[in-house]
Order: structure tokens, then C-alpha cells, then sequence
């Protein structure tokens, strides 16, 4: 999704890549999300899906969830790489460390007239998408999930006078009672 | 205590509370205000390079000399800009380097101002971390956070850009270097359980093998004492990387000589076959491991870093210990001294038998006749000549670096100085100046190649300003050696651009300098002529007129294994793969 990269390094190894969803919890300073995205692209990672915005305002911190691909090797690496960086108060792999939950937010614009009208309503409803915006030729939906909900809800939508996407990416989270550690 | 002062006084009395007594630099519009500050006080000296790379590899001899972080001062934009090659040759080498540079004031920022540059935008990828500083409040402190930063954990180069209205405003300063970061806290005490597992490998090892980097240097000297004291507690054999030279000595029993690409046949035999390998501040760099599936095929791999993204990057490691040399090596003299087990004698006496037979091999044999010097002859010359003075060697990047490596013997850590990781050819003259300045009454000879050391060579007029007499021993074959190595045995020997047909009079340009020129060419003339060179008190250019096609072996192709090592009494050579050719 942003300008995907395919790395010799996951390329060339015999062993299958493997998709991540890590949290990097980070000083919200300026220049920080340039460090984080310019590991990625220098040392040549893939980034799936990227999110960040500051979580908690008063200590400064920002959240950024990053699925990435890589075999097992070069995903250790990335998450050493990104602790190494400076303003990185924790890097957790949520794929790993525990059940995590993950979702994202789409706005899906349709427009359309008649049956096909009534037929992306109803989806619509099946979804749970919620009707943010309308004219008689035109809905915004807003839907929430998983991506792959988000996905079909999006490719149901093709057919029905789909004009244009905005999805937020994936914001994940651990199940249960702990949270992410962090430094200081 | 707090006190009023301004930016640029605040940088002044930063560097002196953190004992900085020498700054590499040059000015420029945006940097006035500090060296309007610097001119009205005596406690840190200023030295004017020619050229801003020149300033950063300057400060990179003088810290790697002495353990000291080396500091830089520059303008902003190109000022900035041509501290770039510097300051990722200091992050791949791991040298502690603050590099403060000017910015256009803060309200032009964003404006294409004049000699204005996104600095921390093109930083940021070349350095280990790096500041723009937009309010005073925040300058000292950010300042001590430098040093902090550079000199703690894996070193490396930071960057702190001050724009001119923030140096010439008023702020508060407290005065307090010590540091303590919220988010960065480096590890320096290893694991105590991979410890001592790796020590009971090492223990039961058959085939045990040291292999050690330029960590071990950067630790500081008690990582390379106590590594002299586990070596001789097991008579283990040790080698090492490029950057590790000196950490044991190279008239130590147990040394191998250097592995890797252009390593010695016994060093990169011992690394194919041993069975245990304790990796100790080396980073499986590509010019070490060859082709990475053929690398130490059957050994376990026991891995010391400080630095944790080091760890299983290249090659997959059994017993990772992330902490500093020093404390790890430390833990494992302990635990050795407490082990159980004893080591088996038999297997160990066989395996330095194996080693014997590799060493009987010569592989850094060659043929000196009477008429053409050869490069290597030159080295040992200057090597038996220099050996018992206080010598600090820098290099260049190329043939004469491979050959400065192998036939220079270095008895201590920090007498060193190369560009390993970046390469840099041009590194080694002002690398010179730094060293001297370090160390005033110490013989400092960069070993150079005549292509490398015109890339920096104005930095001759620094040496002679300063009263630096650095010693440029240059080994003259008219080409970029390496380069034309490497066409000669992987591009039909199509010699496309690597021979200069135009190179200046190094005699009369170490006069021009108002230096001194040198230039033998007879192999008969070499020793007189070097200790002519070691007694004049003044800059010189050592013009060695060397064998023009000389090669370095032995020879990793690229793409090949330790156990293919090409050598120079081998008339045929194979043929690399299209595989090997992409490699660099």
C-alpha cells in the first residue's frame, strides 16, 4: 500500500516470509515518523500498512503500527533496527507476543441510482458499514474491521458504482490486561 | 549552577565541561556567532581544514587514536553537505564524532535560503542520531545528549544543527554533562546464562576459533587486555577483521593474521573448519563471510555485540550475548577460570597441527628482485624501520590498505586507523592530521595510494599550518591498484579508467605545500630514504615508486567461499560466476 517494497533480503532466502503487525511506541518529536520510515525504505523492509498519531499527549508519546513482511530473520532485524533508533521507547510484535486484535476504518464513496442503490444499502447494513454521508446519487460509507472485512466489503462495492477509497490502516492492540512496557 | 549566556557561548562551555580540547572545522556565514565565541577564549583549540570532509575524518583519527569522541564545526549547506561522506564513514566504523553545523535562522527554514539545506533531513540516514535545535531552552542540554549518544553503546557520529538565530540568542545553562536518557539506555552487562554456555562450548570445543572487530577497540583498552588474557588462559587461535588490528598483537603466538577477502590462507582456513567461533565486536561483515552458505559451514557460533541489531543480521548465531566487550569478556574469564571441564588437549593439539600446515603455506609470499620495489617489500621496510617508535598508521582505501593490513604488524589497539565499512579513499591524510594532533610527539604515517590521497590532499597545507608533520607514504604504481585488480581478474583485464595518465610531481607538491617530497624507486634506496622520511620534523610526501601491476593475495573472489581463496603463485585463476561479478 505505501509504495511497497520487495527486498532481495525477503526475496533470495529459501525461507517463506511471514506478515507482522508490530507497535513501536516512540517520543512524539519532530522528525521521528521520517527515522522510522526511512529504516524501512534504506534498508530496503516492506511496509504493509502504517499508522501513527499521538496517543498520549501530555508524555509525548506517539503509537505507530507497522505490518511488515519478511522471513523470521529479517523480521527480528527490524525490530532491532527500530530499537536502536533513539525516540523508540518499546517495539512490540504483536503477532507474536500474545493474542492481538487489529482493526481498520474505511470511508467507501458509491454512487449510483436505483436497484444498485438499494443493493450497496443493504450490503451496507450486512457489513454494519454506516451511512456517514448522502445525496440521492451518492453514499460515504464508514465500515470498521479487519482488513480482510474492509477488503470485501470494498470489492462488493466495485460493482455497485464504487468511486473512491480512504482507509486509515491497521491500528492493533493486545488482548487482555496488559499494555505496551514502555521506558522512563 | 545556572547562567545566562548565548548559543553560541553555550556551545563553547558545553565542549569545555565536556573536556573537548580540539575541534576540527570551518567557518561560514551561518556558524559566525560560534566562531566569534571561540575567538574570545583559550580552553579549545580550533583546527582549520581545508575542506569539510577533511574535518570529519580528522576528528575520526583523532577519537579513534584516542578513545576520545572527536568534535567538528561547519557551516550550514555545503558546509553540511560535504560532511556527509564523513560522517557515514564515522557510522560504519562506529566512531564517536559530534558534529555541530550551522542552519540559516529559524524563520528561514523551509525557504531555500542561501547555503540552506534540509541538514537533519540528509543526516538522518548517516548518522547514529541527529538534532535540529529550534529553541535555546533546549541547546544544552541537547548538547551533552551529543556526547552522550556518541560515545555510550555502539559508537557513531551525531549531528546537532544550531540554527544563527538560536546562537545568538539568550538562554540558560545549567552546566551538568552527565546524561541519562528516557529511551535510549544501551546494555553493557551480557547475559550471565549465554555466558556461561558459551564458555562450556568453549570449553568442549575441538576446533576453537577468536574471531574479533573493531568492538573490541571501541570498548577501550581493558577489552583488549583481558582479550590477551582469555586467549593465553585458553591458547586458543585468534583473528580478526580489518578494524580489529592491534586489539591482540600481531607478534602474539596465537595469531592467525587478518581473514576476510584478502585475510591470510591460515585465518580464513581456520574460520571455514573450526567448530566453535566466539565472534567478539565483529559484525559478519560481507568482505568477511564470502558467500554466506559456505561460511563456517560446521562451527557453533557464539556472538559478542553491544549493539543488538548486529546479532543474526548476516549470519544465523547459536549463542547471541548482547552487552559491551569489556563486562563480557570479563564474565567469561570468570566463569572459564570455574569451569569444570577441562579442554580436550588431544583435539586441540591436532587442530593447531592443522593450523602449522596451513601457515606453511606462505601466503603472503612474494618476489622482490632488485629493480622495481614491490608494494609489500615497501610495508615490511617501513614496518622494521618504524616498529619500535610511537607509530600510528592511517590508510587510504585500496591495494595499499590490503597490504598496510597484512605486512604491518600492530602490538596495540588505537594505532590503527582505516576506513573499513564506507571505504573512503581520501580518508587517511587528514585522518593523519587528527592522530598528530592527538599525540604531537608520535611518528603518524598514513600509507597511501597516489589515487586516494589526491582526493584530500589539501589537507596537506592543514598539517603544515599546524606544525603536523605527518608522514604520506605514498606506494606510486599510477593506478587505482584495486580497481585494476579487479578488472584484470573479472572484466578480461579491459583496464577501463583506472590508470591516471596525468598524476602531479609529488616532490614538488609536498614543496608547494612547503612540506617536504620524497621519491625512491630503486628497492636499494627504500631504507635510507624512509629514515630520511622519519627524521625530517615536517609534512612529507613519500613518493614509492612501486611494481605497477602488483596484486593483492590471497584473494576471496566474490561469491566464493573461504575455502576458495585465490593466491598469487597460482598462475590460473577460476572463473567467477555472474552470481559473484553483481557483488561488489
Amino acid at each position: 500500500m505505501l509504495g511497497i517494497l520487495t527486498s532481495d533480503k525477503a526475496m533470495k532466502k529459501a525461507e517463506p516470509t511471514e506478515s507482522h503487525t508490530i507497535s513501536v511506541l516512540v517520543d512524539n518529536e519532530p522528525g521521528v515518523l521520517a527515522r522510522v520510515i526511512g529504516l524501512f525504505s534504506g534498508r530496503g523492509y516492506n511496509i504493509d500498512s502504517l499508522t501513527v498519531t499521538e496517543t498520549e499527549h501530555e508524555k509525548h508519546l506517539s503509537r505507530i503500527t507497522i505490518v511488515t513482511a519478511g522471513t523470521p530473520m529479517v523480521i527480528e532485524q527490524i525490530k532491532a533496527q527500530l530499537e536502536r533508533l533513539v525516540p523508540v521507547h518499546t517495539v512490540m510484535d504483536l503477532t507474536i507476543s500474545g493474542p492481538s486484535i487489529e482493526r481498520e476504518l474505511a470511508l467507501i464513496k458509491v454512487s449510483g441510482k436505483g436497484e444498485k442503490r438499494v443493493e450497496a444499502l443493504r450490503l451496507a447494513d450486512a457489513f454494519r458499514a454506516r451511512v456517514i454521508d448522502a445525496t440521492t446519487e451518492s453514499f460515504v460509507f464508514e465500515v470498521t474491521g479487519r482488513t480482510t472485512k474492509v477488503d470485501q466489503f470494498i470489492s462488493l462495492m466495485q460493482e455497485l458504482g464504487l468511486v473512491e477509497v480512504a482507509r486509515t490502516g491497521i491500528a492493533a492492540i493486545s488482548r487482555g490486561t496488559g499494555g505496551i512496557a514502555r521506558k522512563g | 549552577m545556572s547562567r545566562e549566556m548565548s548559543g553560541a557561548e553555550m556551545v563553547i562551555q558545553a565542549l569545555v565541561d565536556q573536556g573537548v580540547t580540539d575541534v576540527f572545522g570551518y567557518p561560514g556565514g551561518a556558524v559566525l556567532p560560534i566562531y566569534d565565541a571561540f575567538f574570545q577564549q583559550e580552553k579549545v583549540q580550533h583546527v582549520l581544514v581545508r575542506h569539510e570532509q577533511g574535518a570529519v575524518h580528522a576528528a575520526e583519527g583523532y577519537a579513534r587514536s584516542t578513545g576520545k569522541p572527536g568534535v567538528v564545526l561547519v557551516t550550514s549547506g555545503p558546509g553540511a553537505t560535504n560532511a556527509v561522506t564523513g560522517l557515514t564513514d564515522a557510522l560504519m566504523d562506529s566512531v564517536p564524532i559530534v558534529c555541530i553545523t550551522g542552519q540559516v535562522a529559524t524563520h528561514l527554514i523551509g525557504n531555500d535560503a542561501f547555503q540552506e539545506c534540509d541538514t537533519v533531513g540528509i543526516t538522518r540516514p548517516c548518522t547514529k542520531h541527529n538534532y535540529l535545535v529550534k529553541d535555546i531552552a533546549d541547546l544544552g542540554r541537547i548538547l551533552h545528549e551529543a556526547f552522550y549518544v556518541a560515545t555510550t553503546g555502539r559508537p557513531g557520529p551525531v549531528v546537532v544543527d544550531i540554527p544563527k538565530d538560536v546562537q545568538f540568542a539568550l538562554g540558560d545553562y545549567d552546566g551538568t554533562p552527565q546524561v541519562r536518557h528516557k529511551t535510549y539506555q544501551p546494555k553493557l552487562k551480557g547475559d550471565q546464562r549465554a555466558i556461561r554456555e558459551a564458555v562450556e562450548h568453549l570449553a568442549n570445543a575441538k576446533k576453537p576459533l577468536f574471531y574479533t572487530g573493531g568492538g573490541v577497540i571501541n570498548s577501550g583498552p581493558a577489552a583488549s587486555r583481558l582479550l590477551r588474557d582469555l586467549v593465553k588462559m585458553t591458547g586458543y587461535p585468534i583473528t580478526s577483521t580489518l578494524m580489529g588490528l592491534g586489539a591482540y598483537p600481531a607478534s602474539g603466538e596465537n595469531w592467525l593474521g587478518m581473514l576476510g577477502m584478502h585475510g591470510t590462507y591460515e585465518a580464513n582456513w581456520a574460520m571455514h573448519d573450526c567448530d566453535v567461533m566466539v565472534c567478539i565486536g565483529a559484525r559478519f561483515d560481507d568482505r568477511i563471510t564470502g558467500r554466506l552458505d559456505a561460511f563456517s559451514p560446521g562451527s557453533t557460533k557464539i556472538h559478542i555485540d553491544v549493539d543488538p541489531s548486529s546479532i543474526n543480521k548476516n549470519v544465523h548465531v547459536d549463542i547471541p550475548i548482547i552487552g559491551d566487550c569489556a563486562h563480557v569478556l570479563e564474565d567469561m574469564i570468570r566463569v572459564w577460570k570455574a569451569r569444570s571441564a577441562e579442554p580436550d588437549k588431544k583435539a586441540l593439539d591436532a587442530w593447531w597441527g592443522q593450523i602449522t600446515e596451513w601457515r606453511g603455506r606462505d601466503c603472503l609470499k612474494y618476489d622482490q628482485d632488485s629493480d622495481v620495489i614491490m608494494p609489500q617489500y615497501a610495508i615490511q621496510r617501513l614496518y622494521e624501520l618504524t616498529k619500535d617508535r610511537d607509530t600510528y598508521i592511517t590508510t587510504e582505501v585500496g591495494q595499499h590498505q590490503m597490504w598496510a593490513a597484512q605486512f604491518y604488524g600492530f602490538e596495540e589497539p588505537n594505532r590503527w586507523m582505516t576506513s573499513g565499512g564506507l571505504g573512503t579513499m581520501g580518508y587517511g591524510l587528514p585522518a593523519a592530521v587528527g592522530v598528530q594532533r592527538a599525540h604531537p610527539d608520535a611518528l603518524v604515517i598514513d600509507i597511501a595510494g597516489e589515487a586516494s590521497v589526491l582526493m584530500t590532499m589539501q589537507e596537506m597545507s592543514t598539517a603544515v599550518q599546524y606544525g603536523l608533520p605527518i608522514k604520506i607514504f605514498i606506494l606510486n604504481n599510477e593506478y587505482m591498484g584495486m580497481v585494476r585488480q579487479w578488472q584484470q581478474l573479472l572484466h578480461g583485464n579491459r583496464l577501463s579508467e583506472s590508470y591516471m595518465e596525468s598524476l602531479p610531481d609529488f616532490v614538488k607538491l609536498a614543496e608547494a605545500y612547503g612540506g617536504v617530497g620524497i621519491r625512491t624507486e630503486k628497492p636499494s634506496d627504500l631504507d635510507d630514504a624512509i629514515k630520511e622520511m622519519i627524521s625530517v620534523d615536517k609534512p612529507v610526501l613519500f613518493d614509492c615508486r612501486v611494481n605497477k601491476l602488483a596484486n593483492c593475495f590471497p584473494m576471496i573472489p566474490s561469491g566464493q567461499g573461504h575455502n576458495q581463496m585465490l593466491l598469487g603463485d597460482e598462475p590460473e585463476q577460476q572463473e567467477v560466476s555472474d552470481e559473484g561479478k553483481v557483488l561488489v
